[in-house]
């Protein structure tokens, strides 16, 4: 569905992300997972168009996006931003209503029908109560869902979301990561997600994409190239995989920084 | 669904009650004035021209009525929506609330285009068009920084400080034809227009202004939705399908037009764009599909109520933009030590 085919991105005239490839099919949930300052934000600014690509292309149901205009896209790839504070206080309903933008005309206002899907996409993620409260108002973890609500009510096939997990605590990072899954389950979205966590990955992920230092990608299944090696050289720290076997009988392989006594 | 129709209603039920309140001002500042005219006498003199109504006044109320208070009365409430539609607009596009309609320069530019026009003793409309030029060729130096230095920061941010530095530069353009100018004549007239007032108005003013500051509206009116989108910031407008740099464009354009037009004719009145839409949001929300019409009712009824004090309340009257300043100011921070948090 979509395809990044030997992107290179960055600012300028300097590169950040050299000559990466990978493919996302229907209800595929892609980990972007790599230390700070390695350009998943780049690499993510440009696969939205807000950064030009400098070199390979991005294909989204095989047509090469660079032509392609704001709100065909927008129809097509929903972002979801880290949560923030905006500085007016909108309700929630006219916020994730926004999401409907790519679908009407520059010069009308949401219709009946439009704010009927974004009431769907509150209800799917379990916040319709949340419908008349005022966004800069709700907590961090309930402000992350009404983002993801947003993207939704674009109706996209392919979500893209930014650390969705910062800034949320424990609970509500495995709150907001499993109604993403489901998401990308139930609907056949394909997700990308950025996240500091490797269990994040390992835990959620179909497909990861590890960036390194210096330019470097791994690709692959996030337990086979989510290795020691690689927590080690892109981190600089000791961690060591453990398999486990949770209550539910579900085997999952979880990294666990070595910490010396 | 209820709860939707409730809140739609509830919304034109306070837009009404802003139009009402608006138009119970507009016909009560008919009677306010040194010459003594009753509300419904003066009710009577303006239905007169569309209804036949038996003639019981004398012809100077009439005279008074449309040549004197009707002009002034449509000037205040004209340039008061106008200040404050633009306000609004800039406050969600730079995504700042501390911002007012004079951001982008164009008071600056038109106060030196009127001071120009005056130390070369223009006739009045030409003052009038040289104000509206330079304010016009003042933000589109502001845009023209703003599209040079773009790369290097957030565009709202690069757009904001030239705006301030082309406001300086034309504020120190007007202290230089204020320094040369006659200090007998010249000076106090460009003094004067720059302390803002609406004493010399008359009904043509009205007319030329009045197509740049209803079209202008009508835009912005028309992009209320995208004014909504755009104040999550430029990426996620543009994540969301708005076209962010020709939008941003059109609304700079009409704020412009809307803002320069209105200080032409009325020179400059402080803190009402910056005020309105604080109290507009405060009443209705930030969503600009009301907050766009309240503003420019709530612009017209605070304009309007202030210039009717500055007629009447000393025995002099009191230049228009120093009384919006004295009475806007503790208003204002009234507004702001007394109600909920998080309305700004």
């Amino acid at each position: 569905m979509l395809e990044i085919r030997n992107a290179s991105c960055g600012y300028g005239a300097k590169t950040v992300v050299k000559d990466i490839s990978f493919s996302l099919a229907p209800g595929e949930l892609l980990c972007l997972l790599g230390p700070n300052g390695v350009g998943k934000t780049t690499l993510f600014k440009t696969i939205l168009g807000s950064l030009k690509l400098q070199a390979g292309t991005i294909l989204l149901h095989g047509e090469d996006v660079s032509k392609w205009s704001r709100r065909r896209f927008a129809r097509k790839v929903g972002y979801v931003p880290q949560a923030h504070t905006p500085p007016f206080p909108f309700r929630v309903i006219d916020v994730v209503t926004m999401g409907r933008t790519a679908h009407i005309g520059v010069f009308s206002s949401p219709s009946a029908h439009d704010v009927a899907i974004a009431e769907q996409a509150l209800q799917n993620l379990g916040i319709s109560y949340l419908r008349e409260s005022i966004y800069t108002e709700i907590s961090g973890g309930e402000r992350q869902l009404v983002l993801i609500a947003r993207a939704l009510a674009q109706q996209p096939d392919i979500l893209i979301m930014d650390e969705p997990t910062s800034n949320l605590d424990f609970g509500n990072q495995i709150k907001v990561l499993d109604h993403v899954r489901e998401v990308a389950k139930k609907d056949r979205i394909s997700v990308i997600l950025t996240t500091h966590y490797p269990n994040h990955a390992l835990m959620y992920a179909s497909n990861t994409v590890l960036l390194g230092r210096n330019n470097k990608v791994t690709i692959g299944p996030p337990e086979e190239v989510i290795t020691e090696k690689y927590l080690k050289d892109a981190y600089q720290v000791e961690a060591q995989l453990h398999g486990i076997e949770n209550r539910r009988g579900r085997k999952v392989t979880l990294c666990v920084p070595v910490v010396y006594a | 669904m209820e709860l939707k129709k409730q809140v739609k209603g509830t919304m034109t039920i306070k837009l009404l009650m802003v139009s009402f309140l608006f138009l119970a001002l507009f016909l009560l500042s008919f009677s306010i004035g040194r010459f003594p005219i009753s509300p419904d006498m003066a009710a009577a003199i303006l239905l007169s021209k569309i209804l036949n109504i038996p003639n019981h006044w004398n012809p100077d109320m009439e005279t008074i009525i449309f040549q004197i208070r009707l002009p002034r009365i449509l000037a205040a409430a004209l340039v008061g929506s106008a200040l404050s539609v633009s306000g609004a607009a800039y406050q969600g596009m730079f995504r700042n609330p501390m911002v007012s309609p004079d951001i982008l320069g164009v008071t600056a530019g038109a106060s030196f285009g009127a001071a120009l026009g005056m130390l070369f003793s223009f006739s009045g409309i030409m003052i009038q068009v040289s104000a509206f030029v330079f304010g016009l060729a003042a933000v589109g130096a502001t845009c023209l920084i703003g599209a040079l230095f773009a790369k290097r920061g957030e565009p709202g941010l690069v757009m904001i400080l030239g705006g301030i530095i082309i406001g300086t530069l034309f504020t120190s353009f007007v202290s230089i034809i204020k320094y040369v100018a006659d200090p007998y004549n010249t000076l106090p007239a460009i003094t004067f227009w720059l302390m803002g007032g609406l004493a010399t108005i008359n009904i043509h003013d009205i007319y030329a202004i009045s197509a740049p500051i209803l079209a202008g509206m009508a835009v912005l009116f028309a992009l209320r939705w995208n004014l909504n989108v755009l104040a999550f910031g430029d990426e996620e407008a543009r994540a969301l399908g708005v076209r962010t740099g020709i939008t941003r464009f059109a609304i700079i354009i009409c704020a412009t037009l809307i803002t320069a037009a209105a200080v032409s004719i009325s020179g400059i009145i402080a803190l009402v764009g910056l005020i309105v839409p604080h109290l507009a949001r405060l009443f209705v929300g930030p969503d600009y599909r009301y907050l766009i019409p309240v503003s420019i009712v709530l612009g017209a009824t605070f304009l309007l109520a202030v210039d009717d004090l500055a007629r009447f309340l000393l025995a002099v009257e009191i230049p228009l933009g120093i009384a919006t300043s004295i009475i806007g100011a503790p208003f204002f921070l009234y507004l702001l030590f007394n109600t909920r948090k998080g309305w700004i």
